[in-house]
């Protein structure tokens, strides 16, 4: 029985029978880690100490029926910028290099209780700022399925180790694309919550009106687990809503039929690669064999959300990023003799260029002169944005569209040229700014074998809809059961 | 917009950066075609339209005013750079 192989349900369900314990799942994974992520770099950090001590415990407590629920025995790695107590937690970014947070984020005391074991914590585009991993401070992540390129971000360090089975299911966060757009490039599936679906306590805010923190899985039933045991009102997060209990038997019944599904044209237009918007298509025919309407309808506000999304997100982050002025935690700059010098230095050393970029975005739109002309505009076009997508909900159950317009790039590609990469973002940063549910899951490869992910766009709170067709979906295809060889 | 020199400058003021001559040039180039592109959002007529905050209909989530958290001063200045006397040390700010 090759562990690494296996689903996390299946994990767990196998530690329950004593067909193997939470340590030799531990093990495995270790195993795995210590061959191949020489070759990708998925993990910033592993926790191998803390995760063996956590075995031994999380075994006693299945054996005593302590922890019994779907996951419990399982390990997961965790995007390194969810906040693990005494455990390093660095955002990529040199600022946090030496981090070591005093408490768990919510959604981490979540898989703790059910009984799962944490094994370390992934790459990531610094602070989330990126599509591609490259920005991490600490190295780019490698594509399993081809190592010259990117596995797209920010959360690519998660999608790559769930793609090479380097975890059996991970954590990672959507601000604008960052759970779906890596999951489409690894060819592994993932869901971006409804904003306020789950606490976003302990995330490191990048911007926090559009920050979800969600599950990425080889499986819609691993990642309708996952969202089961992190999803849920918490009172230390004031925006996390009081959400009628997820329905997971619903989420995994795989059923499309009677459903309308509208799929915007303007997510079909200019820039859309061949490769990706016939994979699209096929899986339009595959729904409606299943027994959905299918239809394609008028979007035309798609135009304007990459601008709206990137002033909203960076005036958020230049005031979220400036909690980071070396006095209080993380780097500090050794040169400094004035406190203003400790500000600037500490900055200027711990932040890469992306981020300082959008720091100085950020600071645009916001400055007096130009607030009104930027982000209270970008505030129209999110209210417009919302009404366009309330529009279609009224006429269908979901929305169907591809992820990214092309598959994944050759690292170096579009770091050279940011509006390149920003331009990437538009069919993900929508779903963000209007706050809806949205699951991304394999749908073809392209011509050179690279994996292609389509979106399913639900309506607020209507994660376990939305799952349920894409467990349909995968029901009728196996593009989800292919992975990348590891050589 | 455009974007010179002198606003580049500016920006990193606000945001207490220092950019080498390198990253100042790159930059302003960077900036410049990112706003150009950002400046198509004013083709969209937001007339009377009113600008959206939060993505769902809440307001003024309240809870118990009740003290759930100690000072933990330990936990706080745990990551410190520097502290002493359970305070963050800087450097001296008044003349």
């Amino acid at each position: 029985m090759n562990i690494c192989e296996m689903t996390a349900l299946e994990i767990s369900n196998a530690v329950k029978n004593k067909e193997i314990t939470v340590k030799d799942a531990v093990d495995a994974f270790f195993a795995a880690i210590d061959e191949y992520d020489g070759k990708y770099h998925c993990y910033n950090t592993l926790c191998k100490k803390e995760a063996y001590e956590r075995a031994e415990e999380v075994q006693k407590g299945i054996d005593c029926g302590k922890y019994n629920g779907k996951l419990a025995g399982v390990p997961i790695g965790i995007k390194d910028n969810i906040c693990t107590k005494d455990i390093l937690t660095t955002c990529s970014s040199k600022i946090l290099e030496n981090f070591i947070p005093t408490y768990n984020a919510t959604v981490v005391n979540r898989l703790n209780d059910e009984g799962m074991v944490i094994i370390g914590k992934l790459n990531m585009d610094e602070f989330a700022m990126g599509s591609t991993t490259e920005t991490s401070a600490t190295g780019v992540t490698h594509n399993p399925w081809d190592t010259d390129k990117v596995p797209g971000g920010s959360s690519g360090g998660a999608a790559a180790a769930v793609a090479a089975r380097l975890s059996p299911v991970a954590l990672g966060s959507d601000t604008g694309g960052s759970i779906r757009q890596p999951c489409s490039f690894c060819g592994v599936s993932g869901l971006k919550p409804t904003y306020g679906a789950v606490s976003r306590y302990g995330l490191v805010a990048y911007a926090s009106s559009l920050d979800q923190i969600g599950p990425m899985g080889k499986t819609v039933d691993d990642c309708a687990a996952l969202f089961s045991v992190i999803q849920g009102k918490d009172e230390k997060d004031g925006t996390s809503m009081v959400y009628p209990k997820f329905d997971f038997d619903k989420a995994v019944k795989g059923d499309v039929g009677g459903k309308k599904i509208g799929i915007p044209e303007d997510y079909l237009g200019e820039g859309i690669s061949p490769d990706v918007k016939d994979a699209v298509l096929a899986a339009a025919d595959k729904f409606r064999e299943e027994g959905a309407v299918v239809e394609t309808f008028k979007m035309p506000i798609v135009k304007y959300a990459i601008p709206a999304y990137y002033i909203i997100a960076c005036a958020e982050a230049c005031s979220n990023l400036s909690r980071y002025d070396g006095i209080k935690y993380g780097y500090s700059s050794p040169d400094a003799d004035t406190l203003m010098e400790t500000y600037v230095k500490t900055r200027s050393e711990g932040f890469g260029m992306e981020v300082k970029r959008r720091i100085m975005l950020g600071n645009f739109v916001l400055s007096s002169g130009y607030y009104d002309a930027y982000y209270n505009k970008a505030l129209k076009a999110k209210k417009l944005i919302q009404n366009a997508f309330y529009d279609a909900f009224k006429k269908y159950d979901m929305l169907l569209g591809p992820v990214a317009p092309t598959t994944a790039l050759k690292i170096g590609e579009s770091l050279s040229d940011p509006l390149k990469m920003y331009l990437g973002d538009i069919y993900t940063v929508m779903i963000n700014i209007a706050g809806m549910p949205s699951m991304s899951v394999p749908c073809g490869f392209d011509k050179d074998n690279m994996p292609i992910g389509m979106q399913i766009i639900g309506k607020p709170f209507e994660e376990a809809e939305i799952m349920s067709a894409a467990k349909a979906f995968e029901n009728a295809t196996d593009f989800h059961k292919k992975l990348p060889d590891l050589g | 917009m455009t974007i010179d020199r002198s606003l580049v400058e500016y920006l990193e003021k606000l945001g207490r950066i220092h950019l080498t001559e390198e990253e100042r040039s790159a930059s302003e180039k960077d900036l410049q075609s990112i706003l150009t592109y950002i400046d198509t959002l004013n083709e969209l007529d937001t007339d009377g339209v009113e600008p959206a905050s939060h993505s769902f209909p809440v307001a003024n989530v309240m809870r118990d005013d009740t003290v759930t958290n100690g000072a933990d001063t330990e936990n706080i200045l745990k990551n410190a750079p520097q502290s002493r006397d359970g305070c963050f040390v800087v450097h001296k700010t008044v003349e």
